[in-house]
């Protein structure tokens, strides 16, 4: 609590209900204002959160702003909310990316306005919900539910495809979570409780934790997503619309690596100690093999989204390397990778939204016609690439430089990162950016308007921000962070 | 104290009995343009005896006709979600059948008979008056089934649906038989007295047994006792469908508490095994089959049997919490079930019936709450948060891990996931393909009123189980704990 009002409450129910209001303008016809109650919504949604920020102690591990009350006593599960250095800066970025998503979607999306603004609205409230939960049936009920709208956005305003693609979306994440339930329905017959802070203190044996660890991975591994299940998110992201591949490589995927922090390592250290090896094999597959992968691709979103498994790679690289440099990396990494993938599929959105291909060989000579805009694209094509100075290299460096301190290999293997994602990002960007004029389409191509200028400008600054001055996040998650390395060191056999 | 007082845990029971006879003699005075009149006299009968049964309620457990009927919180409960749910049922049943002149005196008259059926069922205590009970329940829907006379569909399944039924009773009848050449009675309390004691005979009671649940599992409809469901649930006009589907599943679950778990709880090591078989057979058969239907009616018989296959999960843990999850699952149910069907009688028109996945394309676009409605409850089916469906699912799964069921717990985790496969499909067909015409849907006013409620019902519940979960622990907490 702070100011009197429960915070976090605020956080995420003010989003859901502008999406319910969204929703009750109807029609197409009343279209312009859903766009503004939208709009209204995510930056109300997005203010509200800045206190979290402004009002967070800086110094303690513990969770703050913490609401507490019964919800169903037949089994003892509370509506539990709190936040740490973990999941404070997710929600600020979940926020964030709502009123972007919203400002992107103005002109673009004609058809069933309101339905789609609100779809935005109401799971950023249920993202948010996910990160602060602090009673794993309260998690579990938020996880599931944000996969509804997303189902929709996909199968109702995506490609030709959506259809496959939403449904395979929705069933691989669901596998996973279903696992996951029955895992925490045996942590509460071990403890009698659901709270996710009773179970980091549970004393389990070795067997119980690597099938908990194991269920909990086909949860969180397919939201990452690591390298075997990962094959849904290229095809969700190719027929998603532009503001629903912002969210999900900007934040939905974060909400795997979220849980890998929440549940899987401080629940069960000692097999992810274990475990450590296939944790980092398939993070290394996934930034080298998936890097290549990348490269072949022909199709930009495509490309971006192998790009996505190779640096969310990185993510669980440095998580189970458990150092700090690793853990911080990862965490930083995280919402690097969330502007910066984030911004790319905007880029991207542009170029589709005028010429309505996605191809690269469609374009060629953008620049010439699209100077601003190019621009920005340049600017987050290098920050995909790692270039210092850009948000990306400040994760990435410290993952290398954690996964050097365990072993050299692992290092290098990561390193190669940097010769692979400046290749398949720097290169697409040559073919579409430079040269000559390719076609009628580009030769008509005209600039991008106001609109679209605020929100890449918005998101070049925090980008360069990031990048140069990345103090203000990692001061807020080092309390977090070494508290939970503290514990992983501990066994809990 | 004169007889008449001592009746009152019967009141209910017998103010419909009186009522179904006021209401056959009026339907035959009155012409057949006002039947309203006699079908808001059998909405009025319904609440009168909800009323009746808040007001006689007691607390604890009350036996009536030495010992062949108690009345216990499970019972009152369960009587008045029985009342909801008929008078949902007539509710949305009403035009559908206004404009497929179905909608006659024999139709209320049956509704009524069959809910007494029902309340006897629940409020049994004795082997006789429970088959009585089915008996009268099972009669009526054979011949609300049968009300069709034209149509040749709805006339086969009527006759599937008695052969089978008669089938089933025949088991259950020669079961109970085995019970009590085993033990000497017919009365629940005093069986599970003997069994307990000992001084039963053995082998005779688990044949017995295994003769009563293969009819539990004939008149619930689990696999491989489920081939009249489909048939039945496709053939039967829809109304008569949602009827079947709905209240007598409260009804089959008092059933299998009063018979396996009062009186047979001391063999349950002998019935948790056969429902277990029965549990994942239902589940497995039910989910995978309901994928290959294009027909609604019959997509959601194939997905009644695997719900049937979860409410035995919850039974077979043989636990309060187990029980009380089976109670909570039964009731979500019947609600989802309500819904689903009733949407299937608001799309349908004068000749149409809407019961082709197809129907259902770009309703999204037709009617935006309609469709909004019908997303919630798939999702609920599925079992997907923040509906109610997943609470239900989530309590059977607890009492089922609880009582060391992993394999089971996973088996039924994995065929929720491929049940979830075909509600979705439901949810796609509305919201991503187009609509194949535009017609404008015609709206009831009262069945979309009731839609409405009955979708955000699921919400609703689904954001806030509390109440309704605790009201089913303390009603399977009485009946089992207090004699």
């Amino acid at each position: 609590m702070i100011f009197g009002y429960p915070l976090l409450s605020v956080v995420i129910w003010l989003p859901i209900v502008f999406g319910v209001l969204v929703l009750a303008t109807g029609n197409d016809r009343n279209a312009p204002l859903a766009r503004i109650i939208a709009l209204v919504g995510a930056v109300l949604g997005f203010l509200v959160t800045l206190p979290l920020y402004t009002g967070f102690d800086r110094m303690t591990s513990a969770m703050q702003f913490v609401e507490m009350k019964n919800w169903i006593s037949q089994f003892n599960i509370h509506y539990h909310l709190g936040v740490d250095g973990i999941s404070m800066l997710l929600i600020l970025l979940n926020a964030f990316f709502t009123v972007i998503v919203v400002i992107a979607g103005w002109k673009v999306i004609e058809k069933r306005v309101a339905q789609y603004m609100a779809c935005f609205l109401i799971m950023s409230g249920l993202i948010n919900g996910v990160f602060a939960a602090l009673d794993a049936v309260l998690f579990y009920v938020f996880w599931e539910a944000m996969l509804i709208p997303m189902f929709l956005i996909i199968g109702v305003w995506g490609g030709p495809n959506r259809v496959y693609a939403a449904v395979k979306f929705f069933l691989y994440t669901l596998l996973g979570s279903l696992l996951m339930l029955v895992a925490l329905l045996y942590l509460y017959f071990q403890s009698g409780s659901f709270e996710i802070l009773d179970y980091h203190q549970l004393p389990l044996g070795m067997t119980a934790q690597i099938l908990i660890f194991i269920a909990f991975f086909m949860a969180f591994a397919v939201k990452v997503p690591m390298f075997p299940v990962h094959t849904w998110l290229p095809d969700a992201h190719v027929e998603a619309p532009t503001g629903g591949s912002v969210v999900l490589a900007a934040i939905m995927l974060k909400v795997g690596a979220y849980g890998f922090l929440r549940f899987s390592m401080p629940i069960a250290p000692d097999a992810s100690h274990e475990l450590a090896w296939l944790m980092i094999a398939l993070s290394l597959i996934a930034v080298v093999y998936i890097g290549l992968v990348a490269l072949t691709q022909s199709d930009m979103k495509k490309l971006v989204a192998y790009s996505s498994i190779s640096h969310m790679g990185f993510v669980t690289l440095g998580m189970f390397i458990f150092n700090a440099y690793g853990m911080e990396g990862a965490l930083l990494q995280m919402i690097s990778h969330g502007f910066v993938s984030g911004a790319l599929f905007l880029c991207i959105g542009v170029m589709y939204d005028r010429v309505h291909s996605r191809q690269i060989v469609d374009y060629g000579g953008v620049a010439n016609t699209m100077p601003i805009f190019a621009a920005f694209f340049m600017l987050f094509a290098m920050a995909n690439s790692g270039l210092p100075g850009t948000s990306g290299f400040v994760g990435e460096f410290m993952v290398i430089l954690g996964a050097v301190k365990v072993n050299f290999w692992y290092g290098f293997a990561a390193a190669t990162t940097l010769v692979f994602g400046a290749a398949y990002t720097l290169w697409m960007y040559k073919r579409v950016v430079f040269g000559a004029i390719a076609n009628d389409h580009v030769r008509h191509l005209h600039d991008i308007g106001a609109r679209e200028k605020l929100i890449m400008l918005v998101l070049a600054i925090t980008v360069l921000v990031m990048g140069l001055y990345p103090l203000p996040l990692s001061e807020i998650m080092h309390a977090s962070v070494n508290d939970l390395l503290v514990h992983m060191a501990r066994s809990k056999i | 104290m004169s007889y008449i007082s001592t009746l009152f845990p019967a009141y209910a029971e017998i103010f419909l009995l009186c009522m179904i006879g006021v209401i056959m003699i009026a339907d035959l005075m009155l012409p057949s343009q006002t039947r309203t009149v006699t079908y808001l006299l059998t909405q009025v009968t319904l609440l009168g005896c909800s009323l009746i049964t808040v007001a006689t309620h007691t607390n604890g457990v009350a036996h009536l006709f030495t010992g062949m009927f108690v009345d216990d919180l499970m019972s009152d409960v369960l009587k008045l979600l029985t009342y909801l749910s008929v008078s949902m049922m007539l509710v949305y049943s009403r035009s559908y059948l206004i404009v497929r002149g179905l909608f006659t005196g024999e139709f209320l008259s049956l509704t009524l008979t069959s809910t007494l059926g029902m309340m006897v069922m629940i409020s049994a205590s004795n082997f006789v008056t429970l088959y009585i009970g089915l008996e009268v329940l099972a009669l009526s829907l054979y011949a609300l089934v049968a009300l069709q006379r034209d149509s040749s569909v709805a006339t086969e399944s009527a006759m599937k649906y008695f052969i089978l039924g008669a089938m089933a009773s025949g088991f259950l009848l020669y079961g109970m038989s085995m019970i009590y050449g085993g033990t000497g009675s017919l009365d629940v309390q005093v069986i599970s007295q003997v069994i307990a004691n000992g001084q039963g005979n053995d082998m005779l009671l688990v044949f017995g047994l295994a003769f009563l649940v293969a009819g539990l599992a004939f008149k619930l409809g689990a696999v491989p006792f489920h081939m009249w469901v489909p048939d039945v649930y496709h053939g039967a006009p829809t109304a008569m469908t949602l009827f079947i589907g709905s209240a007598p599943k409260l009804a089959a679950f008092a059933f299998v508490m009063r018979i396996l778990v009062e009186s047979l709880q001391p063999l349950m090591i002998h019935w948790a095994g056969m429902l277990a078989v029965l549990a994942v057979l239902s589940m497995g058969v039910g989910n995978i089959t309901a994928i290959a239907q294009t027909n609604i009616k019959r997509m959601f018989a194939y997905s009644t049997i695997a719900h049937m296959g979860f409410l035995l999960l919850g039974v077979l843990s043989g636990s309060l919490d187990g029980y009380s999850s089976a109670m909570f699952y039964a009731v979500i149910y019947v609600l989802m079930t309500l819904g689903g069907f009733g949407m299937i009688m608001l799309l349908s028109r004068e000749g149409f019936e809407a019961d082709n996945l197809n129907d259902f394309k770009g309703l999204n676009q037709r009617s935006p709450w309609l469709a909004f409605m019908m997303l919630l409850l798939m999702f609920s089916m599925a079992g997907v948060p923040p509906t109610v469906g997943f609470y239900a699912k989530f309590s059977v799964l607890n009492a089922a891990l609880q009582a060391g069921h992993l394999s089971l717990v996973i088996a039924a985790v994995i065929f929720s996931l491929i049940g979830a496969f075909y509600y979705l499909r439901i949810v796609k067909l509305m919201y991503f393909d187009a609509p194949e015409s535009h017609e404008k849907v015609y709206m009831q006013p009262d069945s979309t009123l009731l839609i409405s409620i009955n979708g955000l019902a699921v919400l609703m519940l689904g954001i806030m189980p509390n109440t309704l979960m605790a009201i089913c622990a303390a009603s399977v907490q009485q009946s089992l704990l207090l004699p």
